[in-house]
């Protein structure tokens, strides 16, 4: 696995999730800074990370969204390379049109800042083959704008073709209002686009990979990923 | 000359903010309001000043950048 990791002003989770790439991969990602035009070479996983970037100025990962490293990302992701969007990378994600959808302010207006539990929807993807389907799995969130909101037809669709991978849940994988922390249509904590190779999720798997971290939940992501990258290669 | 480009939410999407406000008001005894829905002012000065021009300018610009159509509707207002 050959990852890069986009780097932009105000993003500040970017050496957690290059510490979780290396445990499960082996290798070092590339830092890739938002001005560069174009991805390393043989780049195999870009992965845009949580933070704020620009400030979350006039709306969370619109200005990210519009630099010129997303050309290059967008590219990437029509030719099938797997992109990851993680928290602020979930709203750049959507904000870039790679997503459908936006991340409103969360229902009750506040930061939300636990941990949660996450329903595991399906385990034949890149983004989830590390885990089994239905499994409950428990990693932080740390976000103020994390309400997954698109219109009918779109939300119809994400459920219809199994795009919704990963859902908020109670500890024992119940999903209802009581365990929906910002309000999200569906309960939606992660999606994937309609061909299945970008991702973006409010919660950070990352932050839940060694045993110094008091949970080791997060892995399956990164290791599914490499497992899933190592193959083809 | 001056534009001002106004972003509003699109009818039927939740405003939390919007009700946050609402229900301040209502606790500083401010009577009268039945809703209140927030969104954003862009005043913006341009270089030229061709009006059709301009207008194009200020579209691309909210189209681009200023809104996201997803939720968002703007107007483009030329005020000089």
């Amino acid at each position: 696995m050959k990852s890069a990791v986009l780097v932009f002003p105000g993003i500040n989770r970017e050496r957690d999730m290059a510490r979780a790439l290396r445990l499960a991969s082996g290798r070092e990602p590339a830092m890739v800074w938002h001005a560069e035009t174009s991805l390393p070479a043989g780049t195999d996983l870009v992965v845009v990370p949580g933070g704020f970037s620009y400030g979350d100025y006039l709306r969370c990962g619109a200005i990210a969204a519009r630099s010129p490293v997303m050309d290059a990302v967008r590219k990437f992701a029509a030719d099938g390379g797997l992109v990851l969007g993680v928290c602020n990378g979930f709203q750049i994600l959507c904000e870039s049109g790679l997503l459908p959808g936006v991340l409103m302010r969360n229902a009750r207006l506040k930061f939300i800042c636990h941990d949660v539990h996450l329903r595991v929807e399906r385990s034949d993807t890149p983004f989830t083959r590390g885990y089994n389907a239905g499994q409950v799995i428990r990693v932080p969130v740390a976000h103020g704008e994390g309400n997954y909101a698109a219109d009918e037809e779109t939300i119809r669709r994400l459920e219809g073709d199994g795009r919704v991978l990963y859902r908020y849940c109670s500890p024992t994988g119940e999903v209802g209002d009581t365990h929906n922390i910002n309000g999200a249509a569906q309960s939606i904590a992660g999606i994937v686009n309609e061909r299945g190779n970008v991702l973006g999720m409010m919660p950070h798997p990352e932050n839940h990979v060694e045993d110094i971290m008091g949970c080791t939940d997060g892995r399956g992501l990164f290791a599914g990923l490499t497992a899933h990258l190592d193959r083809a290669a | 000359m001056k534009a001002r480009v106004t972003v509003t939410l699109k009818s039927g999407i939740l405003d939390p903010q919007g009700k946050a406000i609402e229900g301040a008001l209502k606790s500083l005894g401010v009577e009268g309001i039945a809703s209140v829905r927030q969104g954003k002012v862009f005043d913006i000065e341009l270089a030229g000043a061709d009006k059709a021009k301009a207008e194009a300018v200020l579209k691309d610009a909210a189209d681009k950048l200023l809104a996201n159509t997803v939720i968002e509707n703007y107007r483009v207002e030329l005020l000089s």
